[in-house]
């Protein structure tokens, strides 16, 4: 092994930053024991811990959800040692990575958080402004510096904007929770989902390549979901700050602060006309343009990153481990820096064990060139700058750690919230529902088929959208529902929705059975193989179908719904009781919530 | 590694710290001034072990019949009343906790816990040897430490009470699963030290006093099968400065075996969380 050679790799120079402030513990820390005497009430105490990220646990008062806030979900090895450390110190021994990049702890004593975020100061992470009505972590496509496609590196503003507003007081009582989200190109970007959406764009002004972002606004997914619409042509770089920042003074002044329901910005700008918003917007940033200190600016650091490989890597390895193939297809993508390869770690449901975080400290300081891993909006964590010729070894590291499933980049990586498992609102187990797909697919071989690859599950315990189910192909949300008079746990379906910058909302296409989705997802696949014209994927297919333009015994959503509702006949409770039993319980479905912690 | 000083600890009447830096004790067996005793399983012992240390499994430990044969075990390792006992493990400090427990139960005064493990210790370069040690047999009184016992009954009859606090050492998802009714649950490695068996005396003070337990208060701490894991929370309570803390050594398996009721945490999934 060590003949690969450590000498020929280069080590790219990233700065380290540091998210986290010291006194913010203690004050932590002082704040619980006030709230545990009784001197603070529940919802100023409620309100201080959200902001300080700290969520409360499925009807438990005593145990908290720890979000740890990952801009551009940037995580280095020593973060991620120090992570398995707080987890089997303070939580269930392992942590889980969230649609936005986050990183949480579940079941945490909230006597015990303060010393969580004691460890995490160490490391330079913070939970601040992960939960309430904050800017919430930033997010920024893990394809970011290394997409082909993209115009240039969005990374260095993502953090940029991250770190403008990160205890900014001008975000600190927002009507409701504020999301940014940063893409690298067209395709990979989450974009048009978010509150504010940036994709990097190149503009020819005067003869000179100008930089700046496309930015979409008021977008959003939730129990009314709504896809952002594009302010202007392009923004430039001068601009984007001052539209940013005119854009959140805008919903804090107009924001609905009354209708819990309907207090995200994506309500005001329905409810006024994208076009006036549009207006208020532009007209905003001139008065922030013109009243904001000259200190006020992006604080960008790019950094310098080689354009390929060094040349002398060349000889390709001969070692060709068991699984290798089907992992290099479902899991790895080339870099647009020639020689350099993304790998992709596939979890289950964003779910990873303390020694498997430990583990891929080690392999990331082996392995990539830039020495941190990011976290992605698939619940998944990638490697990036590796070698291609180092892939069969980063491989077998990867099997001997338990974390070398195929699939990742495919249908098979299907995205579940947490659900039951730890969330008050959810009324499914959509976690685990997400698990048992991602098993049964990759045992099937379902994540080799190229015209399945493009395809995405995304599931949701509840209408409120963690699991982004209306960007998925086949999206899912929880609920409950009265069959042969007993309570079972059932999932709205939706068809076609898709992320991108072309972005559109899946549409709602029946109700089914939990116990009943892995079979309707087979057979929509098995229908999809039948009728599918030469070399369309699955998403085409659905979307041609929902266009009533089905050439085969399926025409339309409604010849398909037959189909499927047939499938999703369930029989008696006597005949069959696990039918009315959700995933991972043992007794009978009730549908159990209670206060959500989304709005503070 | 920061090296903390051994005078740094001598709480209550000890005459020896809870914790033995390895450099300390390394000048302990140069000065012939220690028995060291290693409770990993024999054949670990036979590929290595610290220097002078001899071999007492913890099944030996645990196996014998009546403390007169426990008594015995420690006497054939040449252990007697006044020599300075250092245990070790390569198990987080669990097994090694659970030995030096009996032996303070027995009556023994003398007895610490190295604070890194075995593989800690070799990583660190110190000596190791692979004789097999043997001592001349010695003679050890019976002296039981009643006081750092719990019983079933006893923690039968303590919970609930006003002044007792019943700690959980098993890991979270285990307790939230299932516990002795109204235990507050303080995973063991809540207690562990990134490279050492146990945190500083001050973070587990801290520790201890974020989750509202006052040093007035007594502690019993119990685990899953033997008492192990809750016999390192016995020691990291000690270290933490509270002096009344007792073991259920027999711990929940014995309480289920009676058919004595547990508590769950209901309403969530939590299994499902975890992962691979």
């Amino acid at each position: 092994m060590k003949s690969r050679g450590q000498s020929r790799r280069l080590q790219i120079k990233r700065t380290k930053e540091n998210w986290a402030r010291p006194e913010e513990v203690n004050t932590f820390a002082e704040i619980v024991k006030l709230y545990r005497q009784k001197k603070i009430g529940e919802e100023e105490f409620r309100r201080f811990r959200l902001q300080n990220g700290t969520y409360g646990s499925r009807m438990q008062a005593n145990f908290s959800m720890v979000r740890i806030k990952v801009p551009s979900g940037i995580i280095t090895p020593e973060q991620l040692e120090k992570l398995a450390f707080l987890s089997d110190g303070f939580s269930i021994g392992g942590a889980h990575v969230s649609t936005r990049q986050n990183i949480q702890l579940h079941w945490v004593q909230l006597d015990d958080v303060s010393e969580v975020l004691r460890g995490l100061e160490e490391v330079g992470l913070t939970t601040r402004e992960a939960c309430g009505n904050t800017i919430r972590n930033v997010v920024c496509s893990p394809f970011a510096g290394v997409c082909p496609n993209e115009a240039f590196d969005a990374t260095p503003y993502a953090k940029a904007v991250a770190k403008f507003f990160l205890r900014n007081p001008m975000n600190q009582n927002l009507p409701r929770k504020f999301k940014f989200n940063f893409a690298c190109c067209q395709e990979h970007s989450l974009v048009r989902i978010a509150d504010v959406g940036l994709v990097p764009a190149v503009k020819e002004v005067n003869g000179q390549q100008v930089k700046g972002f496309r930015i979409y606004l008021g977008g959003g997914l939730g129990p009314a979901s709504f896809i952002a619409e594009l302010l202007e042509d392009f923004t430039p770089m001068d601009d984007v700050l001052p539209t940013c920042m005119a854009t959140v003074r805008l919903f804090d002044r107009l924001g609905d602060r009354e209708k819990m329901h309907r207090n995200r910005m994506r309500y005001l700008v329905h409810d006024m006309g994208f076009v006036k918003f549009q207006k208020l917007v532009l007209k905003e940033r001139i008065i922030v343009n013109a009243t904001k200190s000259t200190g006020v600016k992006l604080e960008i650091v790019e950094e310098e990153t080689p354009s390929a490989a060094p040349a002398i890597v060349s000889h390709e390895s001969n070692v060709n481990p068991t699984g290798f193939q089907r992992w290099l297809r479902t899991n790895t993508v080339p870099q647009k820096q020639r020689g350099y390869v993304m790998a992709f770690i596939t979890l289950q449901s964003g779910d990873i064990t303390s020694r498997q975080l430990k583990a891929i400290a080690e392999i990331c300081r082996e392995f990539s060139a830039e020495g941190c891993v990011r976290t992605t909006p698939s619940q998944n964590i990638v490697l990036r700058w590796v070698l291609r010729s180092d892939l069969p070894y980063l491989y077998e590291k990867l099997v001997a750690a338990g974390l070398a499933n195929p699939g990742a980049l495919t249908i098979a990586s299907t995205v579940g919230c947490v659900g039951t498992a730890s969330c008050n609102l959810a009324i499914t187990n959509s976690h685990r529902l997400a698990k048992e797909i991602q098993g049964k697919f990759i045992e099937l071989g379902i994540d080799t088929e190229d015209g399945l690859r493009d395809a995405t599950i995304k599931i949701s315990g509840c209408p409120n959208s963690c699991g982004q189910h209306e960007v998925a192909t086949l999206g899912f949300y929880g609920g409950a529902s009265r069959v042969n008079n007993s309570l079972a746990p059932t999932y709205i379906m939706l068809l076609g929705g898709s992320t991108g910058e072309n972005a559109s909302l899946g549409k709602v296409f029946t109700r089914i059975p939990a116990k009943k989705v892995i079979d309707i997802l087979l057979k929509i696949i098995e229908l999809y193989r039948q009728e599918r014209k030469e070399g369309e994927k699955l998403n085409e297919w659905i979307d041609r179908i929902l266009r009533g333009e089905g050439t085969g015994s399926v025409k339309n959503s409604e010849g398909l719904k037959v189909i499927v509702d047939k499938i999703a006949q369930l029989p008696s409770p006597e005949e069959s009781p696990d039918s009315y039993v959700d995933y991972g319980n043992e007794t009978r479905f009730t549908a159990k919530t209670a206060r959500g912690e989304c709005a503070a | 590694m920061r090296s903390l000083r051994s005078s740094e600890y001598h709480p209550g009447s000890r005459k020896y710290p809870i914790l033995i830096e390895p450099y300390d004790l390394m000048k302990a067996i140069a000065k012939k001034k220690v028995r060291v005793v290693d409770v990993r399983k024999t054949e670990e012992y036979r590929e290595g072990h610290l220097p002078t240390a001899v071999s007492i499994p913890l099944a030996n430990v645990l196996n014998a019949e009546g403390l007169e044969k426990v008594v015995e075990v420690f006497e054939n390792a040449g252990i007697d009343d006044d020599i300075h006992v250092v245990v070790y493990d390569d198990t987080f400090g669990a097994l090694a906790a659970r030995v030096a427990w009996t032996l303070e139960y027995i009556g023994h005064q003398n007895v610490s816990l190295l604070s890194v493990m075995y593989s800690t210790w070799k990583f660190m370069g110190l000596k190791t040897e692979k004789r097999n040690v043997v001592y001349k047999k010695a003679k050890h009184s019976l002296n039981v430490n009643k006081d750092i016992l719990a019983t079933v009954d006893y923690v039968n009859s303590s919970v609930g009470q006003d002044g007792k606090v019943l700690v959980d050492s098993r890991e979270r998802l285990n307790y939230l699963d299932h516990h002795i009714p109204k235990a507050i649950n303080i995973p063991w490695k809540t207690f562990s030290g990134e490279n050492k068996i146990l945190r500083s005396p001050g973070e587990l003070k801290r520790l201890v006093q974020n989750r509202g337990i006052s040093n007035t208060q007594e502690v019993i701490t119990y685990c899953g099968s033997v008492g192990t894991l809750s016999g390192l929370a016995y020691y990291a309570l000690q270290l933490a400065g509270y002096r009344n803390v007792k073991l259920y050594a027999k711990s929940l398996k014995e309480w289920k075996s009676l058919g004595l009721p547990t508590e769950i945490v209901h309403d969530a999934n939590y299994w499902d969380l975890s992962a691979g």
